[in-house]
């Protein structure tokens, strides 16, 4: 497997670095002062390779912190907020699309 | 239930003591991700998309009530209340996190539990099926032989780094409840002509991103010749087998590439060497095996007590639920019974720990403290007398495990997809959701007959979309999910894998899609009693495809 640090970085828009928590394994984002958050509006936005190329190289070095960074794309949205681009980041943010079991009331 | 000695409950608790001081380094940043990954993995541990899931083996489907009750704690202690069982007769916890992971393994130890063989390049977890033991048509318990492989590949050191990972599945019964020429190696316990009981031997056979029914390389192998023999295939297949190309690896790339016929004969060199060695089993092993399985004392009854015709003349629903979910068993006067975890809307397979504890208190009440897992996603009790099937079927009902569909429409296979998956393309609970409210008519699903749905969210296949009668496999295209859809593909004695019908269909249209395949079926029918796997037979997959594109 190819690490994330080797890939060639094709950035076509907004970007954000994301990864599972190691302790729970929380979807969490890269902020920008070097720390991750569970919260996508707290998560640093990068726009072109070189500024997702060097979040990722940090967040990569932080083994501890979170684990399988990698880059995902993201909607800039007109009041500034940040929301994920694609159904899988929308998934891992919004978590499953589906109601979790309910108890059958015994 | 087979009764784990010492030995057993020594190997599981030091693996929990292993793993909670992996953990413990993990956190601390002793070990990183790169070093850590294939320790947890070996425990059944992956992350997924939002949290890690805990993979629980349950091998050969048989669960005792204890270890339901166990189940059920941890869902409820660690977990988010609820567990999944899967295609593989296992159970996935999705919520668990990493600190706690080693107390959550250390209360499934108590129980007999834990997550060994459930991932990994190794043997996975033996699957067998759901009926072993109390079924009419079995020749023997295949059970007992699945135990032996199963503590043989424990920890096997020679297959510790296989190319892939390596599935076995066992069936001792006419009908194959078992799909085993879907699996690497399938074993098929049957007599031959001097009245012998031995294995057909079927390796090959495989889903995922390049399907194919499995080759019989030996049609009869002696019971004393079980270990020996799967021991040459998988040492064939682990010299043999590629490792560039992970795409490749899996033992039925290497069956199709070398021949069936060649593959048999590296199979028989090997074979030649070790037959007479150590992996002889003498039947006294065999029947030290089967001594650890404890076997119910059944009453002496008669079949169709009169309470029960009372009872089904009564009431509709109950007779219903009898007609659809309750099995002859190879004993007078008792049944096998089938709790279906497909309720109208549901998640396949999901089940509340608030469940888990019902159904643990009415196995324990009403078969002999035994439960099955299949690999539909539904559980069996498979020791109830016929006597107490109405106070077992309201019980069951209580906690919305009775709903009478299993085997038809809405007795839904899926993979749990991208909800949960991170290898997955497009979600799968979801559709099954929507598929069993179009088909929540429970009396149009009787009349459709045996029906199987089986959806993957992506090409892995774990929802076994190929061997589907209408296999739906989610693929991605452009950001959107879309399903191809496949018919007439089955699991069973007579395997074959589904035919394309066609494009793509939108992640929106698939279940009026379904819906038109569906009724596409019920106008070619020839008769009422025809199920739609013959139709699709009789009149191939263009007169479904017709009626479904011409109106897209």
């Amino acid at each position: 497997m190819t690490s994330p640090l080797q890939q060639k970085l094709k950035i076509v828009g907004p970007v954000v670095i994301t990864a599972n928590r190691l302790g729970d394994g929380a979807v969490v984002y890269r902020t920008a002062d070097g720390h991750w958050s569970a919260d996508l509006k707290q998560a640093a936005v990068a726009t072109s390779a070189p500024a997702a190329g060097e979040l990722l190289a940090a967040a990569v070095g932080d083994d501890i912190g979170a684990v399988g960074a990698y880059v995902a794309p993201v909607h800039l949205d007109p009041d500034g907020g940040v929301s994920p681009a694609n159904l899988r980041e929308i998934i891992r943010h919004g978590g499953p699309t589906i109601d979790l079991p309910i108890s059958f009331g015994i | 239930m087979y009764r784990y000695d010492e030995l057993d409950r020594t190997l599981v608790t030091e693996r929990v003591a292993e793993f909670r001081d992996q953990v413990a380094r993990r956190l601390s940043g002793a070990l990183t991700e790169d070093e850590f990954k294939p320790l947890r993995l070996m425990n059944g541990v992956y992350l997924q998309l939002h949290a890690y899931m805990l993979r629980i083996a349950i091998p050969y489907g048989t669960l005792s009530s204890e270890q339901m009750r166990m189940l059920a704690h941890v869902a409820r202690r660690y977990d988010r209340g609820y567990g999944h069982f899967t295609t593989r007769q296992n159970l996935q916890f999705n919520w668990i996190k990493l600190a706690e992971l080693p107390d959550a393994m250390a209360d499934l130890a108590r129980a007999g539990m834990h997550g060994m063989q459930t991932s990994g390049n190794v043997v996975r977890n033996i699957t067998t099926d759901q009926w072993a033991g109390v079924a009419p048509d079995e020749i023997e318990d295949p059970r007992i032989f699945a135990e032996i492989l199963r503590q043989h590949s424990t920890m096997h050191p020679e297959f510790s780094f296989l190319p892939r990972k390596f599935k076995i599945a066992v069936t001792a019964a006419t009908h194959d409840r078992a799909a085993v020429k879907v699996h690497d190696i399938g074993l098929r316990l049957h007599r031959n002509g001097a009245g012998e009981v031995g294995f057909e031997v079927i390796v090959g056979g495989g889903l995922g991103r390049t399907p194919f029914i499995g080759k019989t390389i030996k049609p009869f192998l002696a019971k004393r010749d079980l270990l020996s023999y799967v021991e040459a295939v998988i040492r064939v297949y682990n010299q043999y087998g590629r490792r560039d190309n992970i795409y490749k690896a899996r033992i039925k790339i290497l069956v199709h590439e070398l021949g069936a016929e060649a593959f048999a004969r590296e199979v028989e060199a090997e074979w030649k060497a070790i037959r007479d060695g150590v992996l002889a089993l003498d039947p006294a092993v065999i029947a030290d095996i089967k001594a650890r399985f404890r076997y119910p004392v059944y009453e002496t009854l008669g079949d169709d007590p009169p309470a029960l015709a009372e009872a089904r003349r009564k009431d509709e629903r109950f007779d219903r639920w009898v007609k659809n979910a309750v099995a002859n068993h190879k004993v007078p006067g008792h049944a096998i019974v089938t709790l279906s975890l497909k309720p109208e809307g549901g998640a396949p397979g999901d089940a509340t720990a608030e469940q888990m504890d019902a159904i643990a208190d009415l196995a324990d009440r009403y078969s002999f403290g035994e439960i099955r897992v299949g690999h539909e996603q539904n559980l069996v009790f498979p020791h109830v007398t016929q006597r107490d099937l109405p106070d077992l079927w309201r019980a069951l009902d209580a906690v919305g495990v009775a709903t009478p569909n299993v085997g038809l429409v809405s007795d839904i296979i899926a993979c749990p997809g991208l909800d949960y998956c991170s290898l997955a393309n497009t979600r799968s609970i979801p559709v099954a959701q929507e598929l069993t409210r179009r088909f929540r008519d429970l009396s149009l699903a009787r009349d459709l007959g045996r029906l199987h749905i089986n959806i993957s969210g992506c090409i892995n296949a774990c929802g076994h979309h190929h061997v589907g009668h209408i296999g739906l496999l989610g693929v991605e295209k452009g950001g959107e999910e879309f399903f191809q859809i496949t018919l007439g593909g089955q699991a069973d004695e007579n395997a074959q894998l589904g035919t394309l019908l066609g494009p793509a269909v939108p992640y929106a249209e698939v279940a009026d899609v379904v819906e038109d395949v569906v009724a596409a079926y019920v106008e070619l029918r020839e008769r009422p009693d025809e199920i739609f796997l013959d139709t699709v037979k009789r009149v191939g997959v263009e007169p479904f495809k017709e009626r479904v594109y011409a109106a897209r």
